[in-house]
């Protein structure tokens, strides 16, 4: 085996880099429009947007900060993205955990390429914390002070209910304490694994199925509670208790496929010979697998809350369907995530090529995006939200910053683990 | 299953042996008819130039057979024969999908099973070849089809003896 680096090349950093910049001036024109009162737009939702400027007025916003929904709007972006790629950063730690814990023989010379993720995570925390610091009061409902003030103007009984939970500084120790354990963990397992290059001493293997077990059982739990916390309690008053899963099969869907993606990328341009289409075509059902778990989620949270038709539950899909601005993408995500995956990657054939792992898991990553965009966007802007440059620059500026972590701490270590015990299994995996 | 009546069996105790076994005979230009195992044997169906099983197509079909079936009985049911207005809802809406989903994966599933059990001869009623018991034990058992082969009995037998058969023994079925 050899110890063949990935090479972070100079015209693909320049790509990477042009992108960046296209996304940043995507950016800028999509705010200058919105902040020049966004033309039509703008002007058809003044109404609704007024009127819920009275409602928030009269009920608990008394801390809002009125007027500039285009910061609002960079904010509730910043946010989507955040969560997004967080989970992505994450899914690549969980996956290599699995393959650990299962004693996964298949994988093992791609689990550098979901290993790199993790570096993602350290960035992903700062951002996390710098933008609740400087959003909270634009994002979430329940930071609001006045809220839990007994008698006062706006006290909210059912919010101040959940104010041993959802609380400023317990909020705040929440995340430090997802950020920092997923990273230790991520740093703990990256330690053994690059261990073992050098001695190949199977010692590692064994002590990594502890580690990854570990981080798996923390994962259960803060991949639920952190989906509480980052989506659930934007809409405070409502409650499902299908979310946790419901991000969690959104970023795991996301997370393979950029993993596949990615793999299908370093493969054609000649990296991991040891990668044949048996191992693509596990991937490809990884995918097709979870995004059908994904919809078997999405359903079971729908179908309920459409069964029972509670108010208080189906606001919630109220904001998203009786409304122009969101309802067709309502739809849309479930074409991109569930119809399209499931039809195109259903036979063997269409797992096992390059062809159709390339045009099915762009759509799976952009749909999930979307996905969470339907998720924070109702919730923390209202009708006043909208689509446009600014998200898909917003978007694109996260997407190549990740992409610039990840393949750089790619090119750092070996990519494939030369003293795996699995290896030589995995070469003639066949399936 | 079709084929003859007059079969000659190649009896072998490794599967290794078996498998180039599998594939000096063929080049010999023989046609084997079937081999049989005791356990599956990896790679066996390449060398004996099986094409990849059309059971997934099966599937398939059974499978949007139970949607079409699931859908249109909850249609015609409940829209139809005898509307009924469940919770203020529409007749036809997302309250059909668990039930779409089950039939979709029980006829996928039970169709599968019996497709599957049609091909290889095994329903209850049909009267499979025993050609060597030992194939449940501990021998790989190679048939080549007497009727069906141009090429003569004693070079079969020649063949069969070269390519690593601990024996070789003549079948007949009624």
């Amino acid at each position: 085996m050899t110890n063949e680096k990935f090479n972070f090349t100079a015209s693909l950093k320049k790509k990477l880099i042009i992108t960046g910049i296209v996304g940043v001036a995507l950016f800028v024109i999509g705010l200058a429009a919105v902040m020049m009162g966004g033309g039509h737009e703008e002007a058809s939702h003044g109404a609704e947007a007024a009127g819920h400027a009275a409602e928030a007025a009269s009920h608990g916003g008394g801390g809002e900060h009125g007027g500039s929904s285009w910061l609002t709007r960079i904010f509730a972006n910043l946010w989507i993205n955040n969560v997004y790629f967080t989970g992505v950063a994450l899914i690549g730690v969980f996956f290599v955990a699995i393959q650990y814990v299962a004693q996964a023989g298949w994988s093992a010379p791609i689990k550098r390429i979901p290993l790199a993720f993790g570096n993602w995570l350290p960035i992903a925390g700062i951002l996390m914390l710098v933008t609740w610091l400087v959003a909270s009061h634009d994002l979430f409902h329940w930071t609001h002070e006045d809220l839990y003030v007994e008698g006062g103007p706006h006290y909210d009984e059912i919010i101040a209910g959940k104010k041993a939970y959802l609380n400023t500084p317990f909020y705040l120790a929440r995340m430090v304490i997802y950020f920092s354990i997923w990273f230790l963990f991520f740093r703990w397992i990256r330690k053994e694994i690059l261990a073992e290059d050098l001695d190949g001493s199977t010692q590692h293997w064994r002590k990594l199925i502890g580690i990854s077990a570990g981080f798996i059982v923390f994962f259960a739990v803060s991949s639920s509670m952190s989906a509480w916390d980052w989506i659930l309690s934007i809409d405070t008053h409502w409650f499902s208790t299908m979310i946790g899963w419901y991000v969690f099969a959104s970023w795991f869907v996301t997370g393979l496929a950029t993993i596949t993606l990615i793999i299908v990328y370093l493969k054609e341009s000649g990296y991991l010979p040891q990668v044949n289409s048996n191992h693509l075509h596990d991937l490809g059902k990884f995918v097709f697998a979870f995004s059908i778990f994904w919809t078997y989620i999405w359903v079971s949270q729908y179908l309920l809350i459409y069964y029972a038709n509670i108010p208080e539950e189906s606001v919630y899909f109220m904001e998203r369907l009786n409304s122009d601005q969101y309802a067709p993408a309502f739809y849309v995500i479930l074409i991109m995530n569930f119809f399209f995956p499931f039809l195109a990657l259903m036979t063997r054939d269409a797992k096992r090529h390059v062809m159709f792992l390339k045009i099915v898991c762009p759509v799976v990553i952009l749909g999930h995006w979307l996905d969470f965009y339907l998720m924070v966007t109702p919730g923390t802007m209202k009708e006043a939200g909208g689509f446009g440059f600014l998200e898909i620059g917003m978007a694109m500026i996260f997407g190549v910053a990740f992409l610039f972590v990840v393949l750089s701490s790619l090119a750092k270590v070996p990519l494939v683990a030369k003293n795996h015990p699995m290896l030589e299994e995995s070469i003639h995996h066949h399936i | 299953m079709d084929g003859g009546k007059n079969f000659l069996l190649g009896i072998y105790d490794d599967e290794d042996v078996l498998k180039s076994a599998v594939k000096k005979v063929r080049g010999a230009g023989i046609k084997i008819h079937e081999v049989f195992s005791p356990y599956p044997v990896h790679g066996l169906d390449e060398v004996l130039g099986y094409k990849r099983t059309r059971l997934p197509i099966a599937a398939f079909m059974f499978g949007f057979l139970g949607t079409v079936l699931a859908l249109t009985m909850q249609g015609y049911m409940l829209a139809i024969d005898w509307p009924m207005i469940i919770g203020g809802k529409n007749y036809a809406s997302v309250t059909f999908v668990p039930v779409t989903f089950e039939l979709t994966v029980l006829l996928a599933a039970l169709g599968m099973v019996g497709t599957f059990l049609i091909v290889s001869n095994m329903r209850p009623w049909a009267k499979p070849r025993i050609f060597d018991r030992r194939s449940t034990d501990d021998k790989h058992v190679m048939a080549v089809d007497l009727d069906l082969n141009k090429v003569s009995s004693d070079e079969i037998t020649r063949v069969l003896n070269e390519s690593g058969a601990t024996e070789v023994n003549p079948k007949q079925f009624d």
